[in-house]
């Protein structure tokens, strides 16, 4: 039998074994989620049809900018189920919600608020202001300034190169008529719509229009697409619609 | 380190066995076996470990109904149709449970009711159900109401309304205040820079300023009563320009000002450009509806919040 001198005195050994040790508490908890069914929960809508889509390209597009302007640093987008956080923020996140995010934006530090169910909670004429300059709204705010995000252009070039790598990664973008059908099927004809990656550009365009999310019509900014993305937070999946012990189900 | 022949040897008198290793000469490193303490709090763990796996969710086994041992603990919450329903321990069975049944929970859900059910009038004169509302209400208009209104509730001249001034645009009943609050409002002033001159526009605002006891130019404010009675200001802000509450429509004789800002401005100037800067651009804001988000009885307890935040109440 091996003596554990033998192991403290081997350094080679000491590295394999303490890997493994650990590997085997990592390998444990992360392994059996991608294959234990129900651990992304499946929320119907009443007419049958998911409730929670992928986002649209002028979303995805500001959903971009939220990771690039390191959000997530200071924003959490994952109500937990406690007491608490459900009087304060809302129903907790379901796997489900975020079943289309590649990178998830859950995030790991509160310093402001969670806003895994902003949407609709403010105006879009609050949130440019919000942005622009956090503390002509609130006072108190230590959040940063953003203010380019109204300034800079909309980069609208590569969404359907990033629809159909998200599509790679799995997110059903539907490129052929045959995944179009699948959709239709999935989420619905209106939904269906707007994932289509070949009417990427004419979306974002239409849907930038009608929510004039910056305010300025004549622009399409960073700051549309930015709260575009904010405004749908949270909103797919209507709770009142649901009953609890649905979601236990699931655990 | 002077040995490298690792010579394990005997303490000559504790009797413990050594590493082998000599320091100096003489100074050696005793191989003692782990504390007693510290060994059964070590095999203390992993017996706590053992009852951990059999009573909650723990093993990730493929062979398992589920695909992971489920654990046999249980907890049981009402569902929606309120019938008891039984599950498997989780966090979201846990939380329902909670919900339920936590003494803290329950008070504060039978408060929220009390004070629901309770007309206004009684909420205020109620010093325990007054400290519910201010307590629990703050709260509330904390998340959901400060971020525009402000903490205080004192708003942003410009944007958003003062809610503590006892003026309101949509009304202050609690009927009105408690409709504002479910459905939002969308308050909407046509631009006039298309339809009025930059003369005509600095009369009106010379009228509306004179409306609140400014001191203008009373042959501009003359003129302007003309604009504001046959240029449409009048259709909203009725002939008396006191507003309307069912188009949230300012009164604009109060000396009070949610747009222009006319308390800050020093000189008469700065004060006419305020008002012409609304006449010219118009007013668009949106307040979002709360119905989805809060509980018919939070609305009440905002409400409430409100009522004793402003000076009516008192």
């Amino acid at each position: 039998m091996m003596k554990h001198e033998s192991i403290e005195t081997n350094a080679a050994l000491l590295i394999i074994f303490t890997l493994v040790a650990i590997s085997i508490g990592g390998l444990v908890e992360v392994v059996p989620l991608f294959y234990i069914e129900g651990t992304v929960e499946d929320v119907k809508n009443a007419d049958g049809k998911d409730a929670v889509r992928p986002y649209t390209p002028l979303e995805q597009l500001g959903r971009d900018i939220y990771t690039r302007e390191g959000c997530y640093l200071c924003h959490s987008q994952m109500i937990r189920p406690f007491r608490d956080e459900a009087l304060r923020y809302g129903h907790y996140s379901l796997a489900a919600e975020s079943q289309y995010d590649h990178p998830f934006q859950w995030g790991s530090k509160r310093t402001g608020p969670d806003l895994a169910r902003v949407g609709g909670k403010y105006s879009s004429a609050w949130h440019v202001k919000h942005l622009t300059a956090p503390r002509s709204v609130v006072p108190e705010s230590i959040m940063p300034n953003y203010p380019w995000l109204n300034e800079n252009d909309l980069d609208t070039g590569d969404i359907a190169a990033k629809m159909a790598t998200l599509k790679a990664v799995g997110v059903p973008y539907s490129l052929t008529k045959i995944e179009y059908d699948a959709n239709v099927e999935k989420f619905g004809e209106s939904v269906a719509k707007k994932l289509d990656i070949n009417m990427a550009e004419k979306n974002l365009m239409e849907q930038a229009k009608l929510g004039n999310y910056d305010g300025n019509p004549d622009k399409l900014s960073e700051m549309d697409a930015l709260v575009a993305y904010l405004q749908v937070l949270g909103t797919m999946v209507d709770f009142s619609k649901h009953d609890e012990a649905e979601f236990v189900k699931f655990r | 380190m002077a040995d490298s022949k690792h010579k394990i040897t005997r303490d000559p008198i504790t009797g413990a066995e050594t590493t082998g290793h000599v320091w100096d000469d003489t100074l050696q490193e005793f191989n003692n076996p782990l504390p007693r303490w510290w060994l059964w709090a070590f095999y203390g763990t992993i017996i706590f470990s053992i009852v951990y796996w059999i009573l909650y969710p723990a093993f990730p086994l493929g062979f398992t109904k589920r695909g992971f041992t489920e654990g046999i603990s249980t907890v049981t919450f009402k569902n929606k149709a309120g019938e008891e329903v039984t599950s498997k321990w989780n966090t979201r069975a846990l939380l329902a449970h909670e919900m339920q049944n936590d003494p803290n929970e329950l008070k504060r859900q039978e408060m929220v009711k009390s004070v629901a059910a309770t007309p206004l009038a009684d909420v205020t004169k109620d010093p325990d159900k007054s400290a519910f509302v201010l307590a629990y209400g703050k709260g509330i208009f904390g998340d959901y109401c400060a971020a525009c209104h402000q903490s205080g509730g004192q708003g942003v001249i410009g944007n958003y309304p003062n809610l503590v001034d006892d003026a309101w645009l949509w009304g202050g009943d609690a009927a009105d205040i408690e409709t504002t609050i479910r459905k939002g409002r969308k308050g909407n002033m046509p631009a006039h820079k298309g339809t009025l001159n930059e003369e005509q526009i600095t009369e009106a605002a010379n009228y509306v300023l004179s409306l609140s006891g400014e001191k203008v130019d009373s042959a501009l404010a003359e003129k302007g009563k003309e604009i504001f009675n046959t240029k449409g200001c009048s259709g909203c802000h009725t002939p008396a320009a006191t507003g309307m509450k069912a188009l949230g429509s300012a009164n604009l004789t109060d000396h009070i000002w949610t747009q222009a800002n006319v308390p800050g401005a020093k000189t008469v100037e700065d004060k006419v450009k305020a008002v012409k800067a609304v006449i010219s651009g118009g007013i668009q804001r949106e307040m979002p509806a709360w119905e989805s988000r809060l509980s018919n009885d939070e609305i009440k307890v905002l409400v409430a919040y409100l009522k004793l935040l402003s000076s009516s109440a008192q």
